[in-house]
């Protein structure tokens, strides 16, 4: 059995209206519907862009937004359903790297005190004494000197803080840390530390991660498994070299050509597949496939009537697309959207003699996209969603 | 490389990066006191409100005279005009009943100080639990909470929502005339000020990450509150106790002006004695002048000191 | 010529009683027409306030503009204010990272595009209204007409920094400066945004000076890159050289720490150790020299020059260059 298993997860936040009594008038659709497993031991990432519900997906397995269907099974202990002294017992075993690394640290408090909470809540360590031993041990661990103790947040660098952070989360022995953005925040100097410092503790303590992050290069570096979520629900879910290698859903394609490689030379070989329309408001999700609305390969049938599954193609990949199959056979052509190529045009260079034909070699390309459809992204039709973006909030 | 070379390069480069040697250990509070000691503004506040304070204390051990004795009664004829200004035995001159200035202004200092910080200290308090409390509850309490904080926000809307002043004076008609009243008075009056803005501070600082990340640490509600929100929400509360100190004093003032203070004639108070001088105005400015101006002086002070401390604590300065 | 030219551009904050710090330390570039031109660091290095600094955009009072930055020949900071608002919005225009404080949020987005076009193309009435429908098109806005009467917080991420480029672009500027643009944006939105300014480029031939902490970004709009450290130039290159062969010690630190998409999983990353904070004055040596693998007595001793160690045009400020060429062996072909 995996150490952690989410099934059919849904957080809906009701959208209250009124002046003295308030209204439910509707639902935001944050998370509908989530399975996953994440075996000990193992990375699982979960990428996806803002307002997909990545970040409160993470805050429900530590139920701290309200789970509204569904179950979060940690080691054979249904989370969803604890009460509430048992739950709060029970995150002693589950703990939280955050993304803004000052913000999640209280800056009243010092480094001792801010590491002490834990500890004084879970009753662990007989005094203080104790606890301090205990924590410097694990700052020497994250990378921090053991005069940290007595300093407050603000006299850190950004990547001090984060480690910080993780040491918060590594006194009290978790089973998982759920990593949230753990990089996002930092300069890309420093990302590099974090991520190095995240994958030998993982190494060292047989720790288990759920890290959610949009960058896709970042989460393909650290996780075994991935899976993308768009719109509330996973789409596509596959070991990390296998959705590389070969991305099934329309989304997890055009996510993972949009990403810059920062290497001219494979710039120049890459194409960009342009998705059309905004992100459609989860308070008011489309029909069937939550993406048909800015699929590139939406069809006419089922895509906007039947919600897909997510089902299991072989070798470890789930996908929710009805049309997988046929788009990766080539069977399929762009409806929409625009495949351009990743680098400019008109750029100025001395080409390399090694390289005389750039950006027509095609049996590098990461993504391999079929014909491209003759459409720009103007005559596209508006997605709905994107008229009242904001209304969800 | 040699090892020479090597470390005259680590130790040079220890030198040129040694110059910022990095502060430890310094809370924002006490970073705050330094930026505190640094202004000017704060100085002069700090200076002003000594002076007062120390005159308060040990002023009505100094007074040339009893400050209730009509020593010098037959040489002040309000109904024809004469008075009696400063001179060589009285500094400030006589008041109406041919009493010593100067002493009454001593002795009132002590009075003026006792409205004002009792006064405010019944605001703060008595906000400070009502906020706490709805602060919390709205926070951490879930819908309930919310329900709760909902009650009592209304509640001091509806406190707010009365002329300050009017809401003195009414808690003054119902209690009576005295000292007392004008304390409780300008103190309710300051009640939902403090509740709302430590209210509204809790709520700023129960969305921040750090909440939620004790929270997913396990710790208990109750510690939250105290460990996590409530040492964050301070701020404004202390910024604002002080300049509660210089409108106490000011409303205090109004209040006995009005003659709702205290009637008791052998302890003077700056108010009343403001409020007493306003009849002899026309022939004896000088006697409204002194009780005035040590309000004014007194309320600036306090307000110098804080708005001093808003700039110390604000958190975009940092640093 | 070039169109833009900045020559040993200096900022200096503070002074008079406060602590002096500079944020830009001599930067010198220079962008030609139909060029993109890209300054690259991370947070500190100077990058956004070399560009606030060459649209006049800095506060007046606190800080010391030094140096020279001529555009199309004339020197911008010896420039009347009024000669220089003109240039602005109409010559030369910038976008900035968050479109949302940029846009004034009580004002439809039609009236603050007309605003532009008014002041600076003298248009009136329809003309200006049926113009700034054709510029939301122009960026790809759909429906413009429509889009025209609403404000910016109806708009999403993507389209209200389309709006803000609609509006750069109001006058066919001849120089687009571009502050992290794409940073606040979700990554397939990022590529519609970098596409929309690929082709104003080469359809309009408007210079662009692309200002991004986003090495992928670079890797395929920009023609020259410069990378900054603690407010100076330490590499400039084309794409293609910097690329294969970053010799900055930092520049060849940077590469080889950020993840890769197309990395095989399990490839070590190699940080840069430190943070910006480790540095030291570039008056006493190297401000890299803490983080610095590489550094020797050498880079201890005053600031390194610009040089040119490996190749013609490839200019690196570095006493002990990366030239072994580890890196270009690394990258598959």
């Amino acid at each position: 059995m995996s150490l952690l298993e989410l099934d059919g997860v849904k957080v809906h936040f009701p959208i209250k209206k009124g002046v003295l009594v308030d209204r439910t008038v509707g639902h935001v659709y944050a998370v509908d519907g989530v399975s996953l497993k994440v075996e000990a031991g193992e990375t699982y990432g979960l990428v996806g862009e803002s307002g997909c519900g990545k970040t409160t997906l993470g805050r429900s397995v530590l139920r701290l937004v309200d789970i509204t269907e569904g179950s979060v099974v940690l080691d054979g202990t249904d989370l969803a359903k604890l009460p509430g002294e048992e739950m709060r017992r029970f995150r002693r075993r589950l703990q939280m790297v955050f993304q803004d690394p000052l913000g999640s640290l209280n800056p009243r408090q010092n480094i001792e005190s801010i590491l002490s909470e834990g500890m004084i809540a879970h009753g662990i360590g007989k005094d203080q004494e104790e606890r301090r031993e205990k924590i410097k041990a694990i700052l020497d661990k994250v990378g921090l000197p053991s005069n940290a103790l007595a300093r407050y947040p603000h006299e850190f660098s950004g990547g001090q803080r984060q480690r910080i952070g993780i040491a918060r989360a590594l006194v009290l022995e978790p089973d998982v840390i759920i990593c949230d953005e753990p990089v996002s925040a930092l300069d890309v100097s420093v990302q590099a530390q974090v991520i190095n410092l995240l994958e030998e503790l993982q190494k060292e303590l047989g720790l288990t991660y759920l890290v959610i992050a949009h960058d896709l290069a970042v989460v393909r570096h650290i996780s075994d498994t991935i899976g993308v979520m768009y719109l509330g629900s996973l789409v596509e879910e596959a070991p990390s070299d296998a959705l590389y290698a070969e991305p099934k859903h329309p989304y997890t394609k055009a996510l993972m050509s949009a990403v810059p490689v920062p290497d001219p030379e494979v710039e120049d070989k890459r194409e960009r597949i342009l998705l059309t329309g905004d992100l459609p408001s989860p308070a008011n999700p489309p029909s069937g496939c939550r993406f048909h609305t800015r699929c590139p390969w939406a069809q006419a049938e089922r895509c906007a009537t039947e919600r897909p599954q997510l089902r299991d193609i072989g070798g470890g990949h789930r996908v929710a697309c009805h049309y997988a199959e046929d788009i990766a056979s080539g069977k399929l052509s762009l409806t929409k959207g625009e495949v351009v190529s990743a680098t400019r045009e008109g750029v100025e260079d001395n080409p390399e003699p090694d390289d005389p034909e750039t950006g027509t070699s095609a049996e590098d390309t990461p993504a391999k996209i079929p014909a491209q459809a003759e459409k720009t992204a103007k005559d596209e039709k508006p997605a709905e969603a994107s008229e009242e973006p904001e209304k969800a909030v | 490389m040699s090892v020479a070379t090597k470390t005259d390069k680590i130790q040079r480069l220890a030198e040129l990066t040694a110059t910022k040697e990095t502060s430890t250990g310094a809370s924002l509070w006490r970073e705050a006191f330094r930026r505190l000691k640094s202004s000017k503004m704060a100085i002069i506040g700090a200076v002003i409100i000594a002076v007062f304070v120390v005159i308060a204390v040990v002023g009505p051990y100094l007074t040339p005279y009893a400050p209730t004795a009509q020593t010098w009664r037959g040489e002040v004829f309000p109904n024809q005009g004469k008075f009696v200004g400063p001179r060589g035995e009285n500094w400030f001159g006589l008041d109406h009943l041919g009493r010593d200035m100067f002493s009454r202004m001593l002795v009132g200092a002590r009075q003026t100080l006792l409205v004002g910080v009792v006064s405010t200290l019944i605001g703060l308090v008595a906000g400070f639990l009502i906020g706490g409390l709805s602060g919390a509850a709205a926070t951490l309490g879930g819908e309930a909470g919310k329900r709760v904080d909902s009650v009592i926000m209304r509640f001091i809307d509806m406190m707010l929502a009365l002329p300050s002043l009017l809401l003195a004076v009414s808690v003054a008609a119902v209690m009576g005339q005295s000292l007392t009243t004008v304390m409780i008075a300008v103190g309710v009056v300051q009640v939902p000020v403090f509740a709302r803005l430590l209210r509204g501070s809790m709520l700023a600082q129960g969305g921040a990450d750090y909440v939620l990340a004790a929270q997913s640490l396990g710790v208990r509600k109750r510690r939250i509150v105290t460990s996590q929100i409530v040492p964050n929400s301070l701020s404004p509360v202390i910024v604002q106790a002080t300049l509660s100190l210089a409108t106490a004093i000011i409303e205090a003032a109004a209040l006995s002006y009005l003659g709702l203070g205290n009637p008791d004639p052998a302890i003077p108070e700056w108010g009343v004695m403001l409020a007493q001088a306003q009849r002899f105005f026309d022939n004896a400015p000088m006697m409204a002048v002194y009780p005035a101006v040590g309000i004014i002086i007194t309320a600036l002070g306090f307000t110098l000191l804080g708005e001093a401390m808003r700039e110390a604590l604000d958190p975009k300065l940092r640093g | 010529m070039s169109l833009l030219t900045v020559d040993e551009l200096t900022v200096t904050f503070g002074g008079r009683g406060r602590k002096e710090s500079r944020a830009v330390d001599g930067v010198s570039f220079e962008v030609d027409q139909g060029q993109v031109v890209g300054l690259v660091g991370e947070s500190g290095c100077g990058k956004s306030v070399t560009s606030l600094a060459l649209m006049g955009l800095l506060p007046a009072k606190g800080l010391t503009i030094g140096g020279r930055a001529e555009f199309d020949g004339t020197d911008l900071f010896t420039m009347s204010p009024s000669a220089r608002r003109d240039l602005r919005g109409s010559e030369m225009a910038m976008i900035f990272q968050d479109p949302l404080s940029s846009l004034n949020p009580v004002v439809p987005i039609g009236v603050q595009v007309t605003e532009i076009l008014e002041r600076h193309r003298g248009m009136k009435g329809e003309a200006a209204r049926k113009e700034a429908a054709h510029l939301l098109d122009r960026v790809g806005i759909p429906d413009p007409a429509r889009r025209l009467k609403e404000y910016p917080h109806q708009l999403s991420g993507g389209m209200r920094q389309r709006a803000l480029i609609a509006m750069a672009v109001a006058c066919a500027p001849r120089l687009l400066i571009a502050d992290e643009p794409t940073t606040a944006l979700d990554v397939t939105i990022q590529a519609q945004i970098l596409e929309l300014l690929k082709e104003l480029v080469d359809q309009e031939g408007t210079a662009l000076l692309m200002i991004t902490h986003d090495l992928g970004v670079v890797a395929g709009l920009c023609d020259q890159v410069n990378v900054l450290y603690a407010g100076k130039v330490v590499e400039s290159a084309g794409r293609r050289e910097l690329f294969a062969h970053p010799t900055h010690p930092y520049a060849h630190g940077l590469l080889g720490s950020i993840p890769r998409l197309d990395a095989p999983r399990g490839e070590p990353l190699n940080p840069i150790r430190g943070s910006i904070n480790d540095r030291i004055a570039w008056a006493d040596g190297c401000a890299f020299a803490p983080r610095c693998d590489r550094y020797e007595m050498g880079c201890l001793t005053g600031t390194p020059q610009l040089g040119e160690p490996r190749a013609a045009g490839h200019q690196v400020r570095c006493v002990n260059p990366v030239l072994d060429d580890a890196k270009a062996e690394e990258v598959p072909a």
